[in-house]
């Protein structure tokens, strides 16, 4: 046997040291949370986008004479006030919940990003400026701002809402995503590589956007994905007080709000919506958090 | 100490006037027919029109209309309802009530907070500290909508531990149910913010000192430990004051207190603007001079604070 075989055999091969973004993902591979999440992130992502594999029944098919009768057949959480299946009912609410939390959601990161972005890396003046547009923001708490916001928008008759609460929840949710940008934007513009870039003669777009963002992105995308989760909540409560989804949109927060008239008689319609709904935010705040811990070298 | 409170008034008024802007903005700017947009889609008369007109200044330029409106706001004016009631008076008659159940809320939640917060603090890693960061993840995920009325249907109507709703005149007893649905709005994150805290605070050097001393560990952690966690828990509650809100407007609905909350939701429903504008504009300002008063206390208990 040669020497050099041994050797090969013996030293393990040694590649390309892992990024960050590698270290976190071999982190995230051993979380249980991480775990839990997708996969029910990923059935209700199939729920939302075709809702025909779950059921086949139609939610909007109601018949009186079926009102408050307990689960039978394919029915199996039973028929609401109407007399709906609310098993269908609840599995096509998905599409709404998640159609307005990701289109808020991409709204709300795209500002945040714009005001984190120019406020960390221009700094003086124009961060003054941005910084206390975003304490003014802060000083109307989201549901409050959204009720005024919501009300305006959706003034048109004919719309199920779904437009008005997605621009809503995208212009007021933003504050926080800016300011977590911006933090590390500014972070990120002191690093050498930064200064390293500018001396090689790299403009100011060139900077932003090929070495300080893709550097400042990990703890936005964490915000985002929390967003996400609540942005599927505050749709919810805007339906239930009567100001979001309306019209023939299947929603989880009109069917609640519609279900606690009744609890006394059957309590099903209730908690079934209820449960969809907790355990879509709960998924998304738990990616988040997992993230977070994957991403955040302190706490390992 | 003078310097910061200055700052931070001249950022207040900035802060006041911008988000009034904002909501005002929001309600009537570019409004193809603010009248419309008041009522919502009722028809109206047009000496109803016409009194609305008068009543908003809408014949006047948009800066007008927002000078009448702030001059409103300070004099105490929120304007009246479509149902011919002063706003004023109707927060008076609702502003007991709900006070009642936020300041139950807050103490229940600040009391689960620190108990558990402070033995998860100290005992990281142990069974009971994993399962507080389980439970108050799960909390967190609860949105109010689900909270609300799933605990009126388990504790009030299945159980019967408590009364399911709560009327005009309600108990302390009454408000409990309620009041812990809105006390686990605001608790998981003052429970984390106390174990973080506290953890942080047991490795520091005063607390090294004090054990030197022979101080007992009850007394070092009563005293020492808790006294410095307890100050970053305290700006929190400025913050929880906008949830609260939130939260107060679904729960007074679920429970049937007739509060602020509750009459904010009747608001909606029936499509009064006025009655809308009017108490959000209200709700804004409380959010503001709390948040400004919690800053001042941070700034008194903290000197790192006002120093910056």
């Amino acid at each position: 046997m040669s020497d050099t075989s041994i050797l090969a055999a013996e030293v393990p091969a040694v590649g390309r040291p892992r990024s960050l973004a590698g270290d976190a993902w071999h982190d995230l591979r051993r979380s249980k949370v991480f775990w839990v999440a997708l996969v029910l992130i990923v059935v209700i992502l199939l729920m939302a986008a075709w809702p025909s594999l779950f059921t086949s029944a139609d939610p909007r098919e109601c018949v009186l004479s079926r009102q408050h009768k307990p689960a039978g057949g394919s029915a199996i959480f039973g028929y609401d006030f109407q007399g709906c299946d609310v098993y269908a009912k609840t599995v096509y609410g998905a599409r709404y919940s998640i159609i307005v939390g990701v289109f808020a959601t991409l709204i709300a990161g795209l500002i945040g990003a714009a005001f984190g972005l120019s406020a960390g890396f221009f700094g003086g003046w124009i961060d003054a400026v941005l910084s206390r547009f975003v304490d003014v923001m802060l000083g109307i708490p989201l549901l409050l701002g959204a009720i005024v916001l919501a009300k305006r928008l959706s003034s048109d008759p004919a719309s199920n809402g779904v437009f008005a609460v997605t621009v809503t929840l995208g212009l007021l949710g933003w504050t926080t995503a800016a300011r977590v940008m911006r933090s590390s934007v500014i972070a990120a513009k002191n690093q050498d590589y930064v200064a390293a870039a500018r001396m090689l003669g790299a403009g100011n777009s060139r900077l932003l956007f090929r070495h300080i963002l893709p550097n400042s992105m990990a703890s936005f995308i964490v915000v985002l994905t929390i967003l996400l989760g609540i942005n599927i909540a505050s749709e919810a409560t805007l339906s239930f007080l009567g100001i979001g989804l309306k019209g023939d949109a299947i929603s989880w927060g009109i069917a609640i709000s519609e279900a606690t008239g009744y609890v006394r008689v059957a309590a099903g319609p209730l908690i079934w919506p209820s449960l969809f709904l907790a355990a879509t935010v709960l998924a998304f705040i738990m990616l988040g958090d997992a993230v977070r811990d994957a991403f955040d070298p302190k706490l390992r | 100490m003078f310097r910061y409170i200055v700052r931070r008034l001249l950022q207040m008024v900035l802060t006041f006037f911008g988000a009034t802007f904002i909501v005002y903005a929001l309600m009537f700017a570019v409004q193809d027919d603010p009248i419309q947009a008041l009522v919502g889609e009722r028809p109206i008369t047009e000496s109803q029109r016409a009194a609305l007109t008068e009543r908003y200044h809408l014949d006047d330029n948009f800066f007008a209309q927002y000078w009448y409106y702030m001059k409103g706001l300070l004099t105490g004016d929120f304007g009246t309802s479509m149902t011919n009631r002063k706003v004023s008076s109707m927060l008076a008659d609702a502003w007991p009530v709900t006070m009642r159940l936020a300041l139950l809320a807050i103490v229940i939640a600040a009391t689960i907070a620190i108990l558990a917060g402070v033995v998860s603090g100290i005992r990281r890693g142990s069974i009971f500290d994993n399962a507080t960061l389980v439970i108050t993840l799960i909390v967190l995920a609860m949105p109010i909508v689900v909270l609300a009325p799933l605990a009126q249907l388990v504790f009030g109507i299945k159980l019967g531990w408590f009364p399911a709703t709560a009327g005009k005149n309600a108990t302390l007893w009454q408000l409990l149910l309620p009041a812990g649905v809105l006390a686990s709005l605001v608790v998981a994150t003052e429970l984390r913010v106390t174990r973080a805290s506290v953890a942080e605070n047991l490795r520091a050097d005063y607390v090294r000192t004090a054990r030197a001393k022979g101080l007992t560990g009850a007394r070092v952690i009563g005293v020492h430990v808790l006294r410095n966690s307890l100050i970053p828990v305290i700006t929190l509650i400025g913050v929880d004051l906008g949830a609260l809100m939130s939260g107060a407007i679904v729960t007074e609905k679920v429970f049937n207190i007739p509060g602020v909350g509750f009459n904010l939701f009747r608001g909606i429903r029936t499509e009064d603007g006025p009655l809308v504008v009017g108490f959000v504009s209200v709700l804004v300002i409380v959010f503001l001079v709390v948040n400004l008063v919690v800053d001042l206390l941070y700034a008194a208990l903290d000197p790192r604070i006002r120093y910056e």
